[in-house]
């Protein structure tokens, strides 16, 4: 059987479940959970560091940046001048430069801007970054984003952390269909059957945080979403059958007694 | 002495320290940090050479847990 290998900007990845490290009870748990994922890169924020208490833990002590990948994200900016500081803060910080691009548009919905996103993954690509964006399902944008030098499209299934799954299959199938960077389904997947439908669709992978952390049990969920990726990869892998209007029986006709 | 911003947190530190010196004072030299120096990124080999003074501001940031 052909190798199946996930690429993004050119770093080979054993998962294609990527998952977020917020709203976990404690670092303990985040940890556990993304052991049970399975999942090679994890998303982080970039934030002040608590000078006051100095004794308190810090998620390098839980998650080895050396044996995971951290994919630095610019969530809660809501311009492009916030979005571009933060990552190269990150930069600078873990001197990679493979980054998650989000700039957001509205409090309530936390819907992409995608105009301030598709200035920033310009200056970010000519600053030599290699940007993973999240973005809207509209396929000229994210065409736009890969003319642009993007290099992964990271459109909403719905809005993030509202685990309402994938609301618009037919632009995702587009969007699929006409890049030839990576495509991850990001924020909206509710349980691990969305994930598993949005892989069967043909995308490249999936980024999960809600769907996970705010589960009744985290790490289970965990390693549903894992299971639930290899199945959907598989399975459009494999080639699904054709749908038929009306019955074909399973078992031969002859010898019928 | 002199008063800086750190972290949008006034503190008033000794004359003439370096940025190396308040990360050691705060226990932070040997962690993953980025600095921002009024506004610049100050790469980690100069963390030594710059001298903080009077109204300087000082971000001081890390990874945290996010989506």
């Amino acid at each position: 059987m052909k190798r199946d290998i996930f690429k993004v900007a050119n770093i080979k990845l054993k998962s294609r479940l990527i998952v977020g490290t917020g709203k976990y009870k404690n670092f303990k748990e985040t940890a556990q959970a993304v052991k049970a994922s399975g999942a090679d890169m994890v998303t982080v924020a970039v934030r002040r560091v608590n000078i006051i208490d100095k004794k308190k833990p810090i998620l390098t002590d839980y998650l080895n940046p050396k044996k995971i990948i951290y994919l630095p994200n610019t969530a809660g900016c809501f311009n492009s001048e916030e979005a571009l500081r933060t990552l190269r803060l990150a930069r600078e910080m873990g001197g990679w430069k493979l980054v998650k691009l989000e700039v957001l548009g509205d409090k309530k919905t936390l819907y992409p801007n995608m105009i301030e996103t598709l200035k920033s993954t310009r200056t970010l690509v000519k600053e030599g970054f290699k940007v993973m964006v999240y973005c809207t399902d509209d396929p000229l944008l994210a065409k736009k984003l890969e003319d642009y030098g993007a290099s992964a499209i990271m459109p909403l299934a719905s809005p993030i952390g509202s685990g309402l799954g994938l609301q618009n299959k037919v632009n995702i199938s587009i969007i699929i269909k006409q890049s030839k960077v990576p495509v991850i389904v990001d924020a909206g997947i509710g349980t691990a059957s969305d994930a598993t439908i949005a892989m069967e669709m043909g995308c490249d992978g999936v980024l999960i945080n809600s769907a996970i952390a705010n589960a009744k049990n985290p790490i289970r969920m965990a390693s549903a979403f894992k299971n639930a990726v290899i199945s959907g990869r598989e399975s459009y892998l494999a080639g699904r059958m054709k749908k038929k209007f009306f019955a074909t029986p399973s078992s031969p006709i002859d010898g019928l007694i | 002495m002199a008063k800086i911003q750190l972290n949008g947190k006034k503190i008033t530190i000794r004359p003439k320290v370096t940025i190396y010196e308040l990360l050691k004072n705060f226990k932070l030299n040997n962690k993953k940090v980025a600095i921002e120096h009024n506004g610049i990124i100050i790469p980690k080999a100069n963390y030594k050479k710059k001298y903080l003074k009077n109204d300087d501001k000082l971000e001081v940031v890390h990874f945290i847990g996010g989506g």
